[in-house]
């Protein structure tokens, strides 16, 4: 502007910026000192981040990201806490590895170890079908009893824990096929509704008399080879001892009849994919531990 | 300075302020978009990813339907105990046939972005329709209908091809047998030759053998519900990629 635009307001003192509105007129007053240096130093820094920081991603020709003078990455950064977290755990974890189960129960600080690595990755991985502590829900067996349908001792426990139990993907997976004895027709509703009444007479309840001793020709033709003579149950099969009154799909007249009509082959995934050997042991020794170890 | 003291002429003019108002703002939105289409590693190169299987789009719609991202994330973010408990971190690659994005921005439930394979479908199923006969302290409303639902498929196709107009690159045999892929992939015993071209189909997308996993995810072979769809969605998630194969350590896949 040339020094003869310049119009001073006269109260104030302060130049104008020469619009008029009206009779009314704007204070062209500069900018507040402190905001404008604060404004200048944000610019300044954004530029220095730009060096320090990654900042420009990879445009065509430039193969990667700018890395920037620090090389900060969220993702290498992320790995290398998880591989210290790995270093700070190697003592005991490399033990664990190495160490049989039993031994491993009875080192006080190794037990203590696998128990507290078990327990979290419980938490997370198992208490939500098991319980937590493995109480267990109907369908999902109680894990802190000391009825098992597979194997209860450590080996046992570990095994089903890498490869689970009718887990298609994994071809050591525990399993058999119970067959839907109603769904597929092998027997009429009447002989399922006879068998079911000699199942539940086995553990000592109140059944239909006449029934259950129709019933038990049919579990002796069609039930006992794989859950046994008696129904103490096979665990080559996991087959679930019928004689002791305890049910993972229910103790009802009508859950037992589903289960013989339906059939319940129950799955669970295998954990050696997901989980690694050191966390599988300190599971099979927390699993065991919860009260039913064999 | 002659320019700048021709600001009246914006001033004065609506129209021409709010063009210039325009330009303004998009050279922002230009500076942190672009780049995004020009980029040479916005999304990692991977081994294993593929379009969903009809009955998976199906099921992810439902996801949709109910708002499930309304309280889980499909985001394992690169933080160490989130690596701890959900497996390694997402890719871009993992969410670029998803249209749109699961990421949401909220966790009230956990995350489900690595729930594929995690649990039993019987798990799911049972867990869908009653949260808390198995987690006693969750606050998951029961999704008990998705059970007695049938699902209606009659529109799958249109769904595969306006995933394809987006850029998901489903082939035409893919559309044209979408419907058939669908009950083929929850019917485990009839459509045997279905379920082979089904499988021959998507592994071939993948390159990768096993991603597609064939059963009655409901355990109710008499029809196919909602709740096949949604389980077979979520059985699914996160189990695509072949991290075997992934070079976490590539600067082209720093971030």
């Amino acid at each position: 502007m040339s020094e003869h635009d310049k119009d001073i307001d006269q109260p104030t003192g302060v130049e104008t910026t020469g619009h008029e509105w009206d009779g009314i007129k704007e204070l062209n007053n500069p900018l507040p000192r402190w905001w404008l240096y604060i404004w200048y130093a944000t610019i300044a820094f954004s530029i220095g981040y730009m060096v320090v920081m990654p900042a420009i991603p990879a445009l065509p020709g430039m193969g990667t990201n700018t890395r920037g003078l620090a090389g900060q990455s969220d993702r290498m950064a992320v790995a290398e806490q998880v591989e210290s977290l790995r270093t700070q755990r190697s003592a005991s974890g490399a033990a664990l590895l190495t160490a049989s189960l039993e031994e491993i129960e009875t080192d006080r600080e190794l037990q203590q170890f696998a128990m507290a690595s078990g327990e979290s990755a419980f938490g997370d991985n198992c208490a939500t079908c098991h319980g937590a502590g493995g109480r267990g829900a109907k369908g999902y067996p109680t894990l802190a009893d000391d009825a098992w349908l597979w194997s209860g001792t450590l080996e046992g426990i570990q095994y089903t824990l890498q490869h689970g139990i009718r887990h298609e993907e994994d071809p050591e997976t525990r399993f058999s096929l119970m067959p839907a004895f109603g769904r597929d027709r092998l027997l009429e509703r009447q002989q399922i509704d006879d068998v079911v009444n000699h199942v539940l007479s086995l553990s000592g309840r109140e059944v239909d008399e006449a029934a259950s001793s129709r019933g038990a020709d049919i579990f002796a033709a069609q039930c006992a080879s794989c859950h046994g003579e008696d129904g103490a149950g096979d665990r080559t099969f996991g087959a679930p001892n019928l004689t002791d009154d305890i049910w993972v799909f229910g103790s009802e007249y009508r859950d037992v009849y589903n289960s013989v009509y339906d059939a319940r082959n129950a799955h669970m995934p295998a954990w050696g994919e997901r989980l690694d050997e050191a966390t599988i042991k300190s599971l099979a020794v927390y699993v065991h531990s919860l009260g039913g170890g064999e | 300075m002659g320019l700048l003291n021709n600001h009246g002429v914006f001033e004065r003019h609506s129209l021409l302020l709010t063009i210039g108002i325009l330009i303004t703002v998009s050279i922002g939105g230009l500076i942190q978009m672009a780049p995004l289409f020009y980029m040479e590693n916005t999304i990692e190169k991977v081994e294993g990813m593929r379009p969903y299987t009809p009955l998976e789009v199906a099921g992810r719609n439902i996801y949709l339907r109910e708002g499930c991202y309304v309280c889980h994330s499909q985001m394992v973010r690169p933080l160490r105990d989130e690596v701890e408990r959900y497996g390694h971190y997402s890719l871009a690659a993992e969410s670029m046939y998803d249209h749109p994005f699961q990421w949401g921005s909220k966790r009230t439930g956990p995350d489900l972005a690595r729930v594929g394979r995690k649990y039993s479908d019987e798990w799911h199923v049972d867990h869908l329709i009653d949260p808390r006969a198995l987690v006693p302290e969750s606050i998951m409303p029961p999704y008990a209908f998705l059970a007695e639902k049938s699902l209606d498929f009659r529109h799958i196709q249109d769904d595969l091809k306006a995933l394809r107009a987006v850029g998901v690159p489903y082939t035409d045999e893919m559309i044209e047998n979408a419907s058939m892929d669908l009950r083929a992939q929850v019917d485990p015993d009839i459509y045997f030759d279905e379920q082979d071209a089904l499988v021959a189909r998507y592994t071939e997308a993948s390159g990768r053998e096993g991603t597609v996993q064939i059963r009655d995810f409901d355990q109710d072979p008499d029809r196919i519900t909602e709740m096949d769809a949604l389980v077979a969605y979520l059985q699914m998630t996160g189990t695509l990629v072949d991290f075997s194969t992934y070079e976490a350590e590539d600067l082209m896949n720093a971030r």
